[in-house]
């Protein structure tokens, strides 16, 4: 309801307009002061290093000499191994749970689904160090390097702890929000694409695959953009089980770092300014990094012309 | 509606005043950070004068000694712990002086995980060098295996675990490596945080310890206690003698006997000479401001820095450390008079 | 591509089978890790665990008191800073803010909840750690109280504007003013969805480590009042789990389980309490 057409525009609803725009407000002005405070905060380094820093590949708080290279390219292969993984057994779920599975099935299955979504990164990253990294170890790199190891990405010491270990972790925690979007963007799509299809002579998975997911790709597109973000940004969990060795391998199976694992370990003990500018950086990276993903996954769910969006 | 709006209103008001009043009491909490390396003997020390003084309870978090120096730096703690004692650069960021206390020795050794040894393995002083390096990359390199006449070594490789945080373990172990080889010392250098040439990277003596505990063929560096209260296997360290010595509280106060000990209490008691010096040793420091800001907090500081030189001394054989030596104590005990109370 | 019906009938039902077997491994991975939790959990929890304190390294007994109070807390004070400012910012969203400042809100909103939740606690750092040279409950409260925001927004916004135009329109025919339309009418017909939007944010950031690691810190004993470091449930989790001590082993197991049901309990009751509205959050 707009101002004009209320009937009395008086000082109580004058204020509680005031106040609800100054919150509003309040949430623009937490964003502005977030992102300057990271870029203030970081200045020393920015001044020190420039451009270099994004490529420089060695960490050394001795010398000093700081390049965020390593961290980045651990967050990007992680963050690729978990979607590897994560996106076909999402989409795949979800298209069971759109196409196959009856409603009630499919309506607690979902439900199932966004608990993972629910539980809490440093739980994962308990299971990561007793579960996860073990079965790393003696089962999967050992196997995977036997089979696939003239690749230099699957050769190496099965250390357990590693960028593949991590990537494994993300997938189980990103996989949710690949499945809960895709499944309501399948849902949408209108039922005359898939009569159309049927009519045509289509099997069930022919219609799924040339008729249904086509309408709904820029959503299921914008789901895995979502999950990147999340991957991206993921701490606890990677922290725990990547091995926090700053250097890049090609093996998925050595020790790497992540930004925001760096961050979570060396934070509190930056013993001079430049370092603490250094690992801010980091952080500034890591938020411009997520700004641009999130944006782009949002120029995606909004074109289907509907706010589905989830728990990020 | 309304009566849910009350009963809301009315918990958090209550939340609110019990949090803000909770043990208001007159206990006093003191704030501290820094090394892993004495965690196990402070916690004990801390839970030991929480009963001799019930006013005080200390808060110590293990967040290694680049943490320490920082936060104490920063003064967002109200003491630091470091067994890397500060480099003078450091001291002179400090926005006033800082002083050094020494609590206890301790030493660090080469913990391992070899599946099938049960021996204790001797390590030359070469061979964990080249270990570190990544020079060394097979358990049954020939010099590691010199020195164990007998044992069975694997054909397996080695997996380095160093700390990925600033660690004071890490300078004493850095340090000794040093010592030990001028390669070394060229290519990486004695700090708290160095560019390790290879190997893995854990979270505090905790971390390292833990890593090394799950990962079979892994060795890494840790102070004696965490070795010994869980049980992992460490080896023994070749000292400047050539002798092979076994980390125990005489071998490392035999190790500190040598070293002449300064004013300011910052040494190194590295690679002594000393047939059965432990050649990986170190003291480990208290940071404290001697210009004291909070009254109170500087007399429960004092009283427990006498407290620990005079009792806590007791319990550091059984967590694997060793007393300060008497000289030391009482070199102490009048330096702690410089702390000026507000 | 000229294949026999009944090859592609066979490629079809052999796609759509394994669809259904990547639900199965989905939905048996969130079965896993509640049973392993619940089995090293339960085996790990005491009495004892909820009222000591954690004791000295390698002394049994220890328990996290402090840590289940100082989550309390925090969620307390994050519900403190982040329920007001989402909630009237939603309400403004949802009432006034079809123009261009909505749009920005809006937006802005979205990228506060991308912020990865480590940069989060660096903010809180910088904030207020750094000036009030300490760290603190109140530290660690505002970096999770933030981080509730956006969900707080989103959910309200929502909600609200699921409340039909009608109810609003009877209002005004009334005679009601606008604030006291939607202040008495509108949300209070919302107010199940808003509550429930409400606990799940509290319980999403329940379990957040990161921004808490340089904010509230961590702490052995009580903390009192909210200028002090406290010990939280996720940091203690941490702490002990990376540690090679077996007995916080155990005690992580059991603190891993006590997070787990509190978040699993908000989460289901929330969805059982709504209709069959998918919750924006």
């Amino acid at each position: 309801m707009s101002r004009s057409s209320s009937p009395s525009f008086n000082w109580g609803d004058r204020f509680f307009r005031r106040v609800c725009f100054g919150f509003a407000l309040t949430v623009v002005a937490i964003v502005i002061g977030l992102a300057g405070s990271l870029v203030w905060n970081s200045r020393l380094a920015i001044k020190q290093f420039g451009w270099s820093f994004l490529w420089g590949q060695t960490w050394d708080p001795v010398a000093p000499l700081f390049g965020a290279l390593p961290f980045i390219y651990g967050t990007l292969v992680t963050s690729a191994v978990a979607l590897c993984i994560a996106v076909p057994l999402g989409i795949g779920t979800a298209v069971f749970l759109a196409e196959l599975a009856p409603p009630r099935v499919s309506e607690i299955v979902s439900f199932l689904v966004e608990l993972l979504a629910a539980i809490p990164s440093v739980i994962y990253g308990l299971l990561g160090i007793f579960v996860v990294v073990p079965w790393v170890r003696t089962v999967a790199s050992p196997g995977i390097s036997a089979v696939l190891g003239w690749m230099p990405i699957f050769r190496g010491t099965p250390y357990g702890v590693g960028l593949f270990a991590a990537g494994l972790i993300l997938a189980a925690m990103i996989v949710p929000f690949i499945t809960t979007v895709s499944r309501e963007v399948l849902l949408i799509v209108p039922r005359s694409q898939r009569e159309a299809a049927l009519a045509l002579g289509a099997t069930h998975w022919e219609t799924v695959w040339n008729a249904i997911l086509p309408y709904a790709r820029s959503g299921i597109i914008g789901s895995i953009f979502l999950a990147l973000a999340r991957a991206l940004g993921e701490t606890m969990a990677v922290t725990m089980v990547v091995g926090n060795r700053p250097e890049i391998h090609a093996s998925l199976f050595e020790p790497g770092y992540t930004m925001a694992a760096v961050l979570a370990n060396e934070f509190t003990e930056a013993t001079y300014d430049l370092y603490l500018h250094a690992l801010i950086e980091i952080g500034l990276v890591l938020f411009c990094v997520t700004f641009i993903v999130n944006g782009l996954a949002r120029l995606l769910l909004l074109r289907i012309g509907h706010s589905v969006e989830v728990n990020a | 509606m309304r009566r849910t709006m009350n009963s809301v209103i009315g918990a958090a008001a209550l939340v609110l005043l019990a949090g803000s009043l909770a043990w208001a009491g007159k206990f006093m909490l003191i704030n501290g950070a820094g090394a892993t390396f004495p965690y196990p003997i402070y916690s004990k020390w801390f839970s030991e004068y929480a009963k001799v003084n019930e006013g005080v309870n200390f808060n110590y978090q293990s967040i290694g000694s680049g943490g320490g120096i920082r936060q104490i730096t920063a003064q967002t703690v109200d003491f630091g712990a470091t067994d890397g004692p500060m480099t003078d650069d450091q001291l002179r960021s400090a926005p006033a002086p800082i002083l050094h206390f020494p609590t206890v020795l301790g030493g660090v050794v080469p913990i391992y995980n070899l599946p099938g040894v049960n021996e204790n393995l001797n390590f030359t002083q070469a061979a964990l060098t080249g270990i570190f390096l990544g020079n060394i990359t097979n358990w049954n390199n020939p010099e590691i295996a010199k020195a164990n006449p007998g044992v069975s070594l694997p054909n397996k490789p080695i997996v380095v675990v160093h700390r990925s945080d600033g660690s004071g373990t890490t300078f004493v172990w850095t340090d000794f490596l040093s010592s030990a080889s001028i390669a070394w010392k060229a290519k990486v250098g004695k700090s708290t945080s160095v560019n390790w040439p290879v190997g893995l990277g854990g979270k505090g003596n905790e971390g390292v310890s833990a890593l090394v505990q799950q990962t079979p063929y892994a060795i890494g560096y840790a102070e004696l206690g965490y070795a010994t209260n869980n049980k992992i296997p460490y080896g023994k360290v070749q000292n400047k003698t050539g002798q092979f010595v076994e980390c125990t509280a005489q071998t490392i106060s035999s190790a500190a006997a040598s070293a002449k000990m300064p004013k300011d209490f910052r040494v190194s008691i590295v690679n002594p000479v000393g047939q059965d010096a432990y050649p990986v040793s170190s003291f480990t420091w208290l940071l404290v401001y001697k210009q004291q800001t909070d009254r109170a907090k500087g007399e429960a500081l004092i009283s427990f820095l006498r407290w620990m030189l005079k009792e806590g001394q007791k319990y550091t054989e059984p967590l694997g450390y060793a007393p300060l030596p008497s000289e030391v104590i009482q070199m102490e005990e009048s330096a702690i008079e410089q702390i000026q109370l507000p | 591509m000229q294949q026999s019906i009944q090859t592609r009938k066979f490629f079809s039902v052999t796609a759509l089978s394994l669809t259904g077997l990547f639900a199965a491994i989905t939905v048996s991975v969130l079965f896993f890790i509640l049973g392993y939790i619940l089995f090293h959990g339960i085996r790990a929890l005491n009495f004892g665990f909820f009222i000591h304190l954690p004791t000295p390294v390698g002394e049994p007994g220890g328990g996290m008191a402090n840590a289940i109070v100082g989550t309390v807390k925090l969620l307390f004070l994050a519900s403190l800073l982040g329920v007001p400012i989402g909630f009237f910012a939603g309400v403004y969203l949802a009432e006034f803010g079809h123009n261009r400042f909505g749009f920005w809100v809006r937006y802005a909103t979205d990228l506060l909840n991308g912020v990865p939740s480590i940069v989060m606690g660096i903010f809180a750092y910088t904030l207020i750690v750094l000036p009030t040279r300490q760290f603190s409950t109140l530290a660690g409260g505002v970096a999770l109280g933030i981080m509730m925001i956006p969900i707080a927004v989103r959910s309200t916004e929502e909600f609200l504007r699921l409340v039909p135009r009608s109810v609003r329109e009877a209002a005004f025919a009334l005679g009601i003013h606008e604030w006291k339309t939607i202040f008495f009418v509108v949300i209070p017909a919302a107010y199940r969805g808003l509550l429930t939007g409400i606990l799940l944010d509290l319980a999403r950031v329940a379990g957040e480590t990161a921004p808490l690691l340089f904010t509230a810190f961590n702490n052995r004993v009580w903390s009192r009042g909210w200028m002090e470091p406290t010990a939280s449930l996720p940091v203690m989790i941490f702490t002990y789990a990376i540690a090679p001590y077996e007995d916080w082993h155990a005690q992580a197991w059991a603190g891993a389980l006590v997070l787990m049901m509190l978040v699993l309990v908000v989460n289901g009751g929330a969805r059982l309490l709504l209709p069959r509205r998918r919750i924006a959050v």
